[in-house]
């Protein structure tokens, strides 16, 4: 409890007791009416300054003045009847108590979500030249250098391992529980947990460059993008104030008026006091506060599992998600080249390989890596010479004393190999010992583990489309996008390409409908930026995808896509709740009260207890369960 | 330019008041007030002198919301 609560709560106790006690002393006429004004501005007086102020300032339809009209108006009508100053006081003690409770639950709320982003290093272990180490804040490390990382600490600044080995929890950053492997040469994040060893860090980001400073930056700006129900609260409450006021007004003196026309009883005091009731009702902080709030916790829950999201807005947007793009490269799929299957001819697939494995070794293309990997004990004594690449077809060189082509059907078409085709998707990688073709190897991206089991949750709960956009061959797009039941591919694309087919699935969805598109930030920018909500994934690091993205998946898991449609459909369930479930209750009280049937305790429920209600099920955002 | 405050208020209600407030003062080309953070990003006009266009900005929030803090 802040100081602030505190008092405050003493208050509310202090005009309670005194409430209560006054019933019990026998007066009545003014020295009643004085007595009961002691607790009355107990509990009202900074009201009351409030309400003036507003006047002043010309800002007067607020809530403030709302229950200043009204409780004053309930006084006065009980000392022109001589009759129970307790409503009055009732009221505005309702009225604290609601306040009390809410910036209680919102501070609560508040701490809730920070301690879930406890990701905020404290400190930097700054090693010197002469080997000692300091202390100091992370802002004050310069790029470049040395920092010391214990066991138990937070690594404080992005930057490659100089020593050591350890494993990192990277849990706060991306949801996932298990640990990451770190060892000398590794980039690491800033915002991880060293779990056992000591390891040194050779920093390369400045601290407000670093991961953690990006990540806490972007959550806290998210909720300043406003969603369109809280702009539609906000407009709300701007024009529904007022006008309750009026109605209020018009309640006051219109029926009073017609009765006295018609020559019956004006009933004054009765109008007026159903006037009261109604301003007491009109209050929107129910909408006001719990809307705001279900998205910030939303939000809060969302990175909790992984995935930060850059505003309401995009929150909103999200549960509507009807279509789904995805990049295939790094997105559905590793976005490492593998082999996949070895075809030889006449030889052992081992020897293919080898052979393969030899003729590579000095190059530095891609695909020449993933042959060395697939023949660990590349390194061995055979003899190479000869290495001569040939642009655009392969490699040729002499092995062991025999001439091996490795490369494509050009290559193989150039030394005269007659070779032979394969239906496997992939690159197809052809080898020819001193001209007789010996097979080929094809090398291929392998899926990502989850790809298919997040397409189905995806189409499970609601997405009618999913394509997936690729730059590479008909072929491996073909094969990917059947295993993983794609509606629709598209191949061959240049960046450009991507753009224009996301323009024209823009074109023909419903207006209502969102579509997202989700790439792994490597050359995607401005397909982000052009979808209803850009996804980018694996993001940590990427500078280029995490400014374009609206939302980031802090891993590259596809199933964290499903985690953050969920937790946005759950909160947009919640504020929807709130909506339908304040307004309801409150213009049902109004029409209550406008006939006679609701007092001013029901008009206090209506306004405070209605409240408490929303604030308590805006909580609820903050949890998610996979 | 844009600097970020720390702010004190009490209710979403009171924080929209105050963007609205820091909106509307000479000096700030726009401000985004962020409740559940408790902070108040504020972007200035080139050439403004933040500290003048601050105190103004606290003044004017404290019109509409006479319960409020922005630490300065």
């Amino acid at each position: 409890m802040s100081k602030k609560q505190k008092k405050n709560l003493i208050r509310i106790i202090i005009a309670a007791i005194l409430m209560i006690a006054m019933r019990f002393v026998p007066v009545s006429g003014i020295p009643r009416f004085l007595l009961y004004m002691v607790p009355y501005l107990v509990i009202g007086y900074d009201i009351l300054i409030d309400a003036f102020k507003g006047i002043i300032n010309r800002q007067p339809f607020d809530e403030c003045l709302l229950m200043v009209i009204a409780t004053l108006g309930a006084i006065a009508l009980a000392l022109y009847e001589d009759g129970d100053y307790t409503e009055a006081i009732a009221v505005m003690l309702f009225y604290q108590i609601g306040e009390w409770f809410q910036s209680y639950a919102v501070g609560k709320s508040r701490k809730n979500i920070s301690d879930l982003m406890d990701i905020c290093p404290e400190y930097a272990n700054l090693l010197d030249d002469e080997g000692h180490v300091t202390k100091v804040d992370p802002d004050e490390v310069e790029v470049g250098s040395l920092i010391v990382v214990n066991a138990g600490e937070k690594i404080p600044l992005d930057g490659l391992v100089e020593e050591g080995d350890t494993m990192l929890d990277t849990a706060a950053l991306t949801g996932e529980s298990v640990p990451r492997h770190a060892k000398v040469g590794d980039e690491v994040i800033s915002g991880c947990i060293n779990q056992n060893g000591v390891i040194k860090i050779r920093t390369s980001k400045e601290y407000d460059e670093s991961t953690v400073a990006k990540v806490l930056e972007l959550i806290e700006d998210a909720s300043s993008r406003k969603s369109k129900s809280e702009d539609f609260i906000s407009k709300f409450a701007r024009i529904y104030t007022p006008a309750v006021v009026l109605a209020a007004v018009a309640l006051a003196v219109l029926p009073p008026l017609a009765l006295l026309i018609f020559g019956h009883n004006p009933n004054f005091g009765t109008w007026l006091y159903r006037a009261l009731t109604f301003l007491v009702i009109s209050c929107p902080c129910a909408l006001v506060v719990s809307i705001p709030l279900s998205f910030f916790a939303g939000i809060g829950s969302a990175s909790k599992h992984g995935v930060l999201v850059k505003g309401s807005n995009y929150l909103e947007a999200l549960a509507d998600t009807k279509t789904i793009v995805f990049d295939k490269t790094g997105t559905l799929t590793e976005g490492v080249f593998k082999v996949t299957s070895v075809h030889p001819k006449d030889i052992s697939e081992e020897e293919l390989l080898h052979m393969a494995a030899h003729v590579e070794r000095f190059s530095t293309h891609p695909i020449a890596n993933s042959l060395r990997l697939a023949y660990p004990n590349e390194a061995d004594d055979c003899e190479i010479k000869d290495v001569e690449e040939i642009s655009g077809h392969g490699i040729k060189a002499c092995v062991a004393g025999r001439i091996v082509a490795v490369g494509n059907s050009k290559l193989m078409d150039q030394i005269g190999a007659s070779w032979e085709d394969c239906d496997r998707a992939g690159t197809i990688i052809h080898v020819a010992i001193d001209g007789v073709y010996a097979g080929h190897i094809v090398i291929s991206d392998l899926l990502k583990e989850h790809s298919a089991l997040a397409i189905e949750r995806l189409k499970k709960s609601g997405v009618k489309k999913t394509v997936m956009l690729t730059g590479d061959r008909l072929a491996v797009a073909a094969s990917v996008a059947g295993e993983l039941k794609l509606d629709e591919f598209h191949a061959e694309l240049l960046p450009q390409d991507k753009v224009a087919k996301v323009e024209e699935l823009l074109e023909n969805k419903k207006k209502n409908e969102i579509l997202a598109f989700v790439g792994d930030g490597i050359n995607d920018a401005p397909v982000l930026t052009r979808a209803d909500v850009g996804i980018a994934m694996g993001a940590l690091g990427s500078d280029a995808a995490v400014e374009a993205a609206d939302v980031v998946l802090m891993d590259d898991d596809p199933l964290k896509i499903t985690t953050a449609i969920r937790i946005s459909r759950k909160c947009l369930k919640i504020v929807k709740e709130n909506i339908y479930f304040a307004l309801g209750v409150k213009f049902i009280c109004l029409i209550l009260g406008a006939i006679g049937v609701a007092n001013m305790w029901v008009a206090v429920f209506a306004d405070v207890g209605v409240m408490v209600i929303a604030v308590l099920n805006a909580m609820r955002c903050l949890i998610y369960k996979d | 330019m844009k600097k970020t405050y720390k702010i004190d208020v009490d209710c979403a209600n009171c924080a929209l008041k105050m963007e609205d407030a820091a909106k509307k003062t000479a000096g700030v080309k726009d401000a985004s007030v962020n409740f559940m953070a408790l902070k108040m990003k504020v972007e200035f006009e080139d050439g403004a002198d933040e500290g003048a266009v601050m105190a103004e900005v606290l003044k004017n929030c404290k019109k509409v919301e006479s319960d409020c803090e922005i630490m300065l």
